[in-house]
């Protein structure tokens, strides 16, 4: 087979965001944080997020390393969040974790992850399922946790 | 190895394809394959010799136990240790430190002792010794290494002093794959009247091992990665040792008398054998012990020797990969560890493993040393006795084509 396949998985949207992540980087003013770490390999996400007095995500940020697919999950994560409500964006992350394991969703929940949804084809490649989901359960601890802000 | 085809065709895992490519199995230093005489011994123990040992009086049993105290012996001869009540079954390397930990050291160190171990440890050589400074109030202290990743020995000389209780190293390491001068680590420790322990699991699969020329007090191996079933290891102690610990679980076979308030413990090794063993596992070993001694320990490392001197100078060759460890194969076991410049090891491992090529990749239990070099993770390749020159060579090609596919021209990121 070679390398052929590999395509599958690197698709260029990937390695782009992985090349060039949005929103990486640390946050002012975080309302939450969290920092997740995959054992297994040693990744690590610094995730931080601004709610507003709505509870909509008026900013967000990660800093950390990992490999391409940690990496252009969290990017693509990030974008797809952005202005979302606490609300809709733990929806999308159900709707990520649950096509990463095999599960269906609807092609609209699919058509709202925008770019994330390309890496919903991690399925192929089992061991790296880890890898596209980290930043989305980093997504889902930060906001289910009380606000940082007393 | 000229005997090379033979031996491939004991092991039917290796003719299969990965991706549609010959499997090329890289990861020896995770588990070794198994060949066919280990996997049939243990089948042929469960359909005409199955019984639990030390128990019966029936045919059967003992059968099982003969074949079980046999395979002890088998460890015993292969580990050059004096006899066969040094030589402990345990669940694996793990449970043998483990063992170590919480009956020695529990017993003999104390607020104030030192243990000292390097920082090339893996989890299972690390961790008891950290735990176990916690438990004890003792302090845990770490030999560095020189600047081509080998044990710092002459910072050794100035660790270990006459506080120091307990060395605890790698024989032979599991990341950089280096060998550690046991036997001068040995004498410093004893000088100070201090014991070792040597976590062997990547020294007694691929080298001629001799506990007593060493003169390690504590010696630790899994059974998994020399070809034997998973679930078996072994701890070698010293008989004088051994006799004076207590033991480290408490059950069936490793009694003498039990009353009902006190109960007294039988010798070693059965003190600490607590519970039915994993006989068939033992067995096995013994049968793993069997083809490794067919074939030679000198010959294997030797081959492996081969191996590296043949792929190591090539990965060196790729602009932006990074070698951890010595460069000259001469100071190298089968073991290699790298990482290519702006790619991590996942992303290489998963490039691999379209290839065929089964590499592993990640922090190889190994976090401290992780840290010690700056990294987060590496790709690890490691060879073992049926691995060829066309195996290496296919891995150099393969992480070669890894780097074109990531569009690596210079080691940067595009």
């Amino acid at each position: 087979m070679g390398l052929e396949k590999l395509n599958n998985l690197y698709r260029e949207v990937i390695l782009d965001h992985a090349q060039h992540p949005h929103h990486k980087g640390p946050l002012a003013q975080a309302t939450q944080q969290i920092s997740l770490n995959n054992p297994t390999c040693g990744d690590v996400i610094n995730l931080q997020i601004q709610l507003d007095a709505a509870d909509r995500i008026q900013a967000i940020g990660f800093t950390g390393d990992g490999c391409t697919i940690s990496q252009a999950s969290a990017s693509m994560m990030t974008t797809a969040v952005t202005g979302k409500t606490k609300e809709e964006a733990l929806a999308l992350a159900k709707t990520f974790s649950d096509l990463a394991i095999g599960k269906k969703h609807a092609a609209a929940d699919i058509a709202a992850l925008g770019d994330a949804q390309v890496l919903t084809n991690i399925m192929e490649f089992p061991a790296r399922i880890k890898c596209a989901t980290l930043a989305w359960w980093a997504l889902q601890r930060a906001l289910l946790q009380e606000s940082d802000e007393d | 190895m000229d005997k090379l085809e033979q031996i491939r065709a004991d092991f039917p895992i290796l003719q299969q394809t990965v991706n549609e490519e010959p499997l090329v199995y890289l990861d020896n230093a995770a588990t070794a394959q198994r060949p066919t005489p280990v996997l049939e011994r243990v089948c042929q123990f469960y359909q005409t010799d199955n019984a639990n040992v030390h128990r019966g009086v029936h045919t059967l049993a003992q059968r099982a136990t003969t074949a079980y105290e046999t395979a002890r012996q088998k460890v015993q001869h292969f580990l050059h240790a004096a006899a066969p009540e040094e030589i402990i079954f345990t669940r694996g390397c793990t449970e043998a430190l483990n063992l170590v930990a919480a009956t020695y050291g529990r017993t003999h160190l104390q607020a104030g002792d030192e243990i000292v171990i390097s920082v090339a440890e893996h989890h299972s050589n690390l961790i008891p010794w950290q735990q176990l400074a916690h438990q004890t109030g003792a302090r845990l202290r770490y030999i560095g290494l020189t600047a081509t990743g080998e044990l710092d020995l002459a910072a050794a000389q100035q660790l270990i002093n006459d506080h120091t209780k307990l060395v605890a190293v790698a024989h032979a390491t599991n990341v950089l794959g280096t060998i550690n001068p046991v036997q001068q680590l040995a004498a410093l420790a004893h000088a100070h009247g201090a014991v070792i322990v040597v976590d062997g699991a990547q020294a007694v699969p691929h080298m001629p091992v001799d506990v007593q020329a060493l003169d390690a007090d504590f010696y630790a191996f899994s059974g998994h990665k020399l070809m034997a079933p998973t679930g078996i290891g072994v701890l070698y102690g010293k008989a004088a040792l051994l006799a004076d610990m207590p033991p480290y679980q408490y059950g069936g076979e490793m009694i003498s008398a039990v009353h009902q308030q006190t109960s007294t413990w039988a010798a070693a090794p059965y003190k600490f054998e607590a519970g039915t063993p994993n006989i068939a596992g033992a067995i096995g070993l013994g049968a793993a012990i069997d083809y490794l001694q067919t074939i030679g320990m000198t010959q294997i490392a030797a081959h492996e020797q081969q191996l590296v001197a043949q792929a190591l100078p090539a990965l060196l060759q790729i602009e932006g990969l990074t070698v951890y460890g010595p460069h000259d194969p001469t100071k190298h076991t089968g073991v290699i560890a790298f990482n290519l410049a702006g790619l991590h090891p996942h992303d290489l491992a998963t490039a691999l493993d379209m290839e065929g090529i089964a590499v592993r990749a990640g922090h190889h239990c190994a976090q401290p040393l992780m840290e010690y070099l700056g990294v987060s993770a590496t790709a690890r390749a490691s060879f073992y006795l049926y691995n060829t020159a066309a195996e290496a060579a296919a891995l150099v090609a393969a992480v070669q084509k890894a780097k074109e596919f990531f569009h690596l021209g210079t080691g940067e990121i595009k």
